[in-house]
């Protein structure tokens, strides 16, 4: 314990090589995974998938994934599963597509009423697994039933028989907050570049990629907040500790009960931001809205280095493993295989990414 | 033995106030009485021994008193005001500041990031309110450094550290807060003979500070080592408190046990316990 032993730093402790210290980022292996597969694809796949306008084309179905990988990666580094998130997505899109359509109401109405809706079936969600103690797998696992079916009911209620509501987009055509929930953004910008010859244009000269499919600028601008916000600020964490033990959390003074019913509500909102995208773009609502998203949400979190025991993962992780995805998703389109692979495809992407994850969290904690 | 401890120094008890005087405290868990009346009080600068077998209610008590349970009956004062804590943040914010026998250690998280648990250093204001993440890790760094550990890095996960590390970083962390009240858990149980020295120097240091200490302990040998009083738990019950230099090891060995046997087993081992 002598000062100069200190200076000195510990004898017994040994350089840590910079590839070492790679491997203990949770997100490792999901960039790993997209270099992977982008080689996968370099090599089999026909040379337009990534042109910029091929890029754009796997982005879209990643972002939109990625927004819901993104809220169950906080949840599973909070503890806690949500297995209700893709019917939520068909649930708050009935909402939303009831707002605009049967009530008329103007889309900066529409919206926050959407959110806060979400918001509530979130915090019903989470209360009834904090205060009953029960796990969150079951307890969502009803919730995944109840919202879908509710989904088809209120559909048939809202449009008298029918499991499609239509007329959305007539009804925002002409709203001035439409433009930041669907569509392509930077429309002037790539215009530019078309004009300067610095991107693809089609022959009448105008752009073949109009602008960045809104959903994708939401997709990177809440990954980065929720970075920020796991990395550095309190509330990060208090999430790390509400999933890493609960006990020792609530003990040590972190609002835990609180921590793990906001995650519920920020899954359910970000399936109801899924919901107000999708709903725009396509003009109407359905009950198959977001069908099995859940799945796949929580499959792209756990390819992004989320424990299924919570108290370890990034955001960053969920957002790469929502790319490898959408490249895996709409790759295979551009190959000579058959599309079916995806989901084997998809089956042995998420049992690596466990026995990776495994591995790594092993030599994270020094387990011997 | 009481003599010539390394660890005791300075006056036996102080007549000032105590911070924490806690009466008759009962507490049930449904038809299970873990606590029938057990009266404590924690003066400033001073080590007071909480001794019990296992079972006795040792840990459900500080669990009383650190805010995470909540008495069936009794009155509990802080600083000669009757008070309740409904969480152990409300303790915490008070000035009790508990070590669990559990450490309340997250082993995937780092050692900075547990050591602030709950109470984050920040700066910036409003939305740019964020963790101060460096400062965090200097001080982190400095206090472990000061109880005579070397982290290889602020970021080392508490996972990697043995038994004793976590013990220190559990107690360096509490009086890092500025506790006026630390509660330790039997913080020697499963610590080595260098690690526990360790430990009792850093409840002698603590305690010089003005701090009252609660060590909660069913070693004899570690609690006479540093206690100033000794009060003895059994059965849900205090069985009273005694000074130091009034009370022998065997004594205390044989209140601790309710006077069952001990007498017999203390013959069979030396009186080595």
């Amino acid at each position: 314990m002598s000062d100069s032993a200190q200076l000195a730093g510990d004898e017994r402790v040994k350089k840590e090589p910079f590839l070492t210290k790679l491997m203990k980022r949770p997100e490792l292996g999901a960039m790993a995974g997209v270099v992977l597969v982008f080689i996968f694809f370099a090599i089999t796949a026909d040379e337009s998938m990534f042109t910029l306008a091929g890029v754009m084309n796997f982005m879209t179905p990643a972002a939109q994934l990625g927004i819901l990988a993104i809220g169950a990666a906080l949840l599973m580094i909070g503890g806690e599963f949500d297995l209700s998130i893709g019917s939520m997505v068909a649930f708050s899109g009935l909402f939303f597509g009831v707002c605009v359509v049967t009530w008329q109401l103007p889309l900066i109405v529409a919206i926050p009423m959407t959110f806060v809706f979400a918001a509530i079936v979130g915090a019903i969600n989470g209360n009834i697994v904090i205060r009953s103690g029960l796990p969150s797998f079951i307890v969502t696992l009803a919730f995944l039933f109840i919202l879908r079916g509710l989904s088809l009911v209120g559909l048939k209620a809202a449009t008298g028989g029918s499991t499609q509501l239509r007329g959305v987009r007539d009804m925002v055509e002409n709203d001035w907050l439409a433009p930041f929930f669907s569509g392509e953004a930077f429309g002037g910008l790539f215009a530019w570049l078309a004009a300067n010859g610095m991107i693809d244009t089609f022959k009448s000269g105008a752009p073949k990629v109009p602008g960045v499919p809104v959903e994708i600028l939401w997709f990177i601008v809440l990954a980065l907040v929720a970075t920020y916000v796991l990395l550095r600020t309190p509330a990060g964490n208090w999430i790390f500790a509400s999933g890493g033990d609960k006990t020792a959390a609530s003990n040590s003074g972190v609002p835990v009960s609180r921590i793990k019913v906001s995650l519920f509500m920020l899954t359910a909102c970000c399936a109801a931001l899924v919901a107000i995208i999708t709903v725009i773009d396509a003009g109407s609502t359905d009950a198959r809205r977001g069908f099995q998203k859940e799945f796949e949400a929580i499959i792209a979190a756990v390819i992004g280095g989320c424990l299924l025991t919570g108290g370890y993962g990034s955001a960053i992780g969920a957002f790469f493993g929502a790319i490898i995805f959408g490249m895996v998703v709409i790759g295979l389109t551009y190959t000579d295989f058959d599309q079916d692979w995806f989901q084997v495809f998809l089956g042995a992407m998420l049992l690596i990414a466990v026995l990776f994850n495994n591995a790594i969290r092993k030599r994270v904690t020094g387990e011997r | 033995m009481t003599e010539d401890t390394k660890f005791h120094h300075g006056d036996a008890v102080s007549d000032q106030a105590p911070i924490v005087e806690m009466k008759d405290i009962e507490k049930h868990f449904g038809n299970i009485i873990a606590l029938a009346g057990v009266s404590f009080d924690v003066k400033p600068g001073e080590c007071h021994c909480l001794l019990g077998d296992n079972g006795a209610g040792k840990s459900t008590f500080i669990k009383t008193m650190s805010g995470v349970h909540k008495p069936t009956k009794g009155e509990i004062f802080f600083e000669g005001k009757p008070l309740h804590f409904d969480t152990p943040r409300d303790a915490m914010e008070a000035g009790i500041a508990t070590v669990f026998q559990d450490l309340a250690m997250i082993p995937l998280m780092s050692v900075t990031r547990n050591f602030f648990m709950g109470r984050e250093p920040t700066k910036g204001r409003g939305l740019m309110k964020r963790f101060d993440v460096d400062s965090a890790n200097d001080i982190c760094m400095e206090e472990m450094r000061k109880m005579g550990i070397n982290l290889r890095g602020p970021d080392q996960a508490v996972g990697t550290l043995s038994g004793g590390e976590r013990q220190t970083v559990a107690i360096a962390r509490a009086v890092y807060f500025g506790a006026k009240i630390l509660i330790l858990d039997e913080p020697t149980s499963a610590l080595g003979v260098r690690q526990t020295s360790n430990v009792l120097a850093t409840i002698d240091k603590v305690r010089s500070q003005g701090v009252g200490v609660v060590f909660i302990s069913h070693n004899v040998r570690h609690a006479l080592a540093v206690g100033d009083r000794f009060t003895v738990l059994n059965r849900g019950k205090t069985l009273g408190t005694a000074q130091r230099g009034e009370i022998t090891p065997e004594e205390l060995q044989d209140l601790m046990a309710g006077g069952q046997e001990m007498a017999e087993l203390e013959g069979s081992l030396g009186g080595t316990i």
